[in-house]
C-alpha cells in the first residue's frame, strides 16, 4: 500500500495533501497498489474528502490528546500505520507538519528519505525522487534501498487531480498521550492569504525598493491579482523591518508559484535558485543587464515605482483577483 | 548545560553549481566553502545560552579533513570543544545515526543544528537524530527559551508560527530570525589556532538512499522585453499573461 499523511485545515483536505494523494494515486495505479490516506487528530471530520483524490482506504487516527500537533505522538501514529497496513510508500505533503514529522517516522522504520520532491516514479518496485538540491540550482534523482520510502511533495508541484477512490472508512488505535513536545499555541498572522510557499501569484521585492513602507504597493498589486509579498535577501537585510518569513532564495524559502513578479531584484545567484521553479517570471528593474531578465518571460525595463501602480490599475480593470 | 551543535560544510549561496564528471554529484572546483547559514544561527544561539546561562558548547561535524575549517570557525566564535566524526556518509539517515551515536551517552541537554543544510535541503537530520535518540524535537526555530529541563520554541508554519513546549534533551534546528550571529575577533581566532579538533571515526551505517544523477535545471524558455511607457507595459503584460500564458 502506499499510505499519504493528510492534513484537515477547518474540516477541509489541505490542498498539499490531495496533491500527494493524487500522486499517489497516480503511483499506485502504475504499480498495482493501494493507496490509503492518513488522518491524525482530535477530529477527523472531513477525512471523507480523501475520496475524490483517489483513497482506496481512509484510516482515521482520532484522540482527544492528539488536538494540538505533537511530533512524537504524530510520528507514532503515522508509524504504527505504516507498520499495520504494510505500506512500502509513506508519502505527504512538504508542509511544516509533514516535513517535522516524517523524517522522524523515516529514522523509526529505518527508512530512507527523501524531502520536497518535484517528481516520483516507480522503478521495479521501488520508489525514485527527482528533488531540487542546491535550493534548485541543480535537479538529482534519488534511489531508496530500503523496504519503507518515504518522500514529502513540494505544494504547488504536483496537480490535484479528482479521481474517486473506494474510499472504505477504517479507524485505527490512538498512540499514547505521553508527549515529549507538543504544540500549545497558534500565533497566526491571521492574514487568511496563502503561504509563499502555496501562493499562485508572489509579487517580490529587492534593494530596489529603497525602504520597507514602498511595499504597500507590492501589497496592492499582490491583492489585486490574489498573490502575495515576498522579498530577496538584500531587502529582508537592509533593516525596512521586513519579516525574515518573506525571504525567498536559498536561505529563505524556496517558492514554485505560477506567476512570480521580482520588483527591484537585481537577481542575485541566491535569490535565482530560490525562484527559479515558477512557471512565469516577470522582472521589472530600471537596469537592463540585470541578471534577473535572463529568467524573465516577460522583462520591464523601467521604474518600478511607475510600472507597479500600472500593473495594480490595470490588473483592477480586468477583475483579475476576483477569479481567484 | 551541556550544548552540541552539529555543523555541515556547504557550497557558498553566491556559488554557480556545475557538475562533475560522475553526473552524481557537483563539481567541487572553485567552489567556496562555508558553514551553512542556518548552523550559523543554532551556533550563535549555543554561544548566547553559554554566555547567560552557563553552558559547555560541542561543535561536530562530519566529513573529511576539509570541514576542520567550519570547526576552527566555530572555536574562534567560542564553542568549548570540536569534533570532527570521519565519515564520507551522504545519506541524511546515515548522517542523523553517526551523529546520535556519537551524541548518545554524552549528557547533552540540546541538540542544536541548521533547520537544513544547504545543499542536500532535505531537512530531516535534525528530526531524524530526536527519533534516534529518543527525544523532543522543534524544528524551523525563530525564538528559543530555555526553563528548567524545559523548552519553549516559536517555529514557523504556514502563514505564522507555532509555540512548541517540551522537555529536555531536544533537538532544536534554528531558522533565520533566531538570533544575529557575531563575527569571530581576532583573539578568538588566534586562540581557535591552540584548539585541538578531537578526530573520531564517524561510523555511519550504510546508507539507504543514493543519489542515481544530478542533473541542471531545465533551461527557461526565452522571454521578451515589453516596450512603451509603463502603461503600454503594464497593458501588454496582462494580454501576454492572458493570451499566451494563459493565467488570467
Amino acid at each position: 500500500m502506499i499510505l499519504v499523511f493528510c492534513e484537515l485545515k477547518d474540516g477541509k483536505l489541505r490542498k498539499p495533501s490531495a496533491e500527494a494523494l493524487s500522486e499517489g494515486r497516480r503511483l499506485a495505479d502504475a504499480s498495482g497498489s493501494k493507496v490509503g490516506a492518513l488522518f491524525v487528530g482530535a477530529s477527523t471530520a472531513g477525512a471523507a474528502d480523501a475520496t475524490k483524490y483517489g483513497a482506496d482506504v481512509i484510516l482515521t487516527c482520532e484522540a482527544a490528546h492528539l488536538a494540538s500537533y505533537s511530533s512524537d505522538a504524530f510520528a507514532t501514529a503515522i508509524a504504527d500505520a505504516v507498520k499495520s497496513k504494510s505500506a512500502t510508500v509513506l508519502l505527504g505533503g512538504a508542509t511544516a507538519m509533514g516535513k517535522d514529522a516524517l523524517p522522524r517516522v523515516a529514522a523509526r522504520l529505518g527508512a530512507g528519505y527523501s524531502g520536497d520532491v518535484t517528481g516520483l516514479s516507480m522503478v521495479e518496485g521501488k520508489l525514485q525522487a527527482l528533488r531540487p538540491v542546491y535550493a534548485g540550482k541543480a535537479f538529482a534523482t534519488t534511489s531508496f534501498s530500503s523496504e519503507v520510502q518515504v518522500a514529502t511533495t513540494r505544494p504547488n508541484v504536483f496537480e490535484a487531480v479528482e479521481k474517486p477512490g473506494a474510499g472504505v472508512m477504517e479507524s485505527l488505535p490512538a498512540p499514547a498521550g505521553d508527549f515529549k513536545a507538543i504544540v500549545k499555541e497558534i500565533l497566526a498572522k491571521g492574514t487568511g492569504k496563502p503561504d509563499l510557499t502555496e501562493a499562485n501569484v508572489i509579487v517580490s521585492g529587492g534593494r530596489g525598493m529603497k525602504n520597507g513602507e514602498n511595499f504597500a504597493i507590492l501589497e496592492e498589486l499582490a491583492d489585486a491579482l490574489g498573490g502575495v509579498v515576498g522579498a530577496s535577501r538584500a531587502a529582508v537585510d537592509a533593516g525596512w523591518g521586513l519579516s525574515h518569513g518573506m525571504q525567498v532564495g536559498q536561505t529563505g524559502k524556496v517558492v514554485s508559484p505560477t506567476l512570480y513578479i521580482a520588483c527591484g531584484i537585481s537577481g542575485a545567484i541566491q535569490h535565482l535558485a530560490g525562484m527559479s521553479g515558477s512557471k512565469y517570471i516577470v522582472a521589472i528593474n530600471k537596469d537592463p543587464e540585470a541578471p534577473i531578465f535572463k529568467l524573465a518571460s516577460y522583462g520591464i525595463v523601467g521604474d518600478l515605482f511607475e510600472v507597479v501602480p500600472e500593473l495594480t490599475k490595470a490588473a483592477k480593470a480586468l477583475g483579475i483577483g476576483a477569479h481567484h | 548545560m551541556k550544548i552540541l551543535v552539529a555543523l555541515k560544510q556547504v557550497p557558498d549561496t553566491e556559488t554557480k553549481i556545475k557538475l562533475s564528471a560522475d553526473g552524481r554529484s557537483i563539481d567541487p572546483t572553485d567552489v567556496k566553502w562555508i558553514t551553512s547559514p542556518y548552523d550559523e544561527y543554532a551556533l550563535e544561539e549555543a554561544l548566547r545560552l553559554k554566555e547567560s546561562k552557563g553552558a559547555e558548547v560541542t561543535v561536530v561535524s562530519l566529513g573529511g579533513d576539509s570541514v576542520k575549517d567550519v570547526l576552527r570557525n566555530a572555536l574562534a566564535l567560542g564553542a568549548d570543544h570540536a569534533v570532527l566524526l570521519k565519515s564520507d556518509a551522504s545519506d541524511p539517515l546515515a548522517i542523523a545515526s553517526a551523529l546520535a551515536a556519537f551524541a548518545k551517552d554524552k549528557g547533552f541537554d540540546l541538540i542544536m543544528a541548521g533547520n537544513k543544510g544547504i545543499g542536500g535541503d532535505n531537512a530531516s537530520v535534525g528530526p531524524m537524530i530526536a527519533e534516534l535518540l529518543g527525544i523532543a524535537q522543534a524544528n524551523v526555530v525563530v525564538k528559543l527559551e530555555i526553563g528548567e529541563g524545559t523548552f519553549r520554541a516559536e517555529r514557523e508554519i504556514e502563514g505564522g508560527t507555532e509555540m512548541v513546549e517540551g522537555s529536555l534533551p531536544a533537538v532544536i534546528t534554528a531558522q533565520k530570525g533566531l538570533n544575529e550571529p557575531r563575527y569571530a575577533s581576532l583573539k578568538g581566532i588566534m586562540g581557535a589556532k591552540k584548539k585541538t579538533i578531537e578526530e573520531l571515526d564517524g561510523a555511519a551505517p550504510a546508507g539507504v538512499t543514493s543519489v542515481l544523477n544530478m542533473v541542471m535545471p531545465p533551461a527557461r524558455p526565452e522571454g521578451r522585453k515589453l516596450m512603451g511607457d509603463a502603461a503600454q507595459q503594464a497593458a501588454d503584460l496582462f494580454s501576454a499573461l492572458k493570451d499566451e500564458a494563459k493565467i488570467f
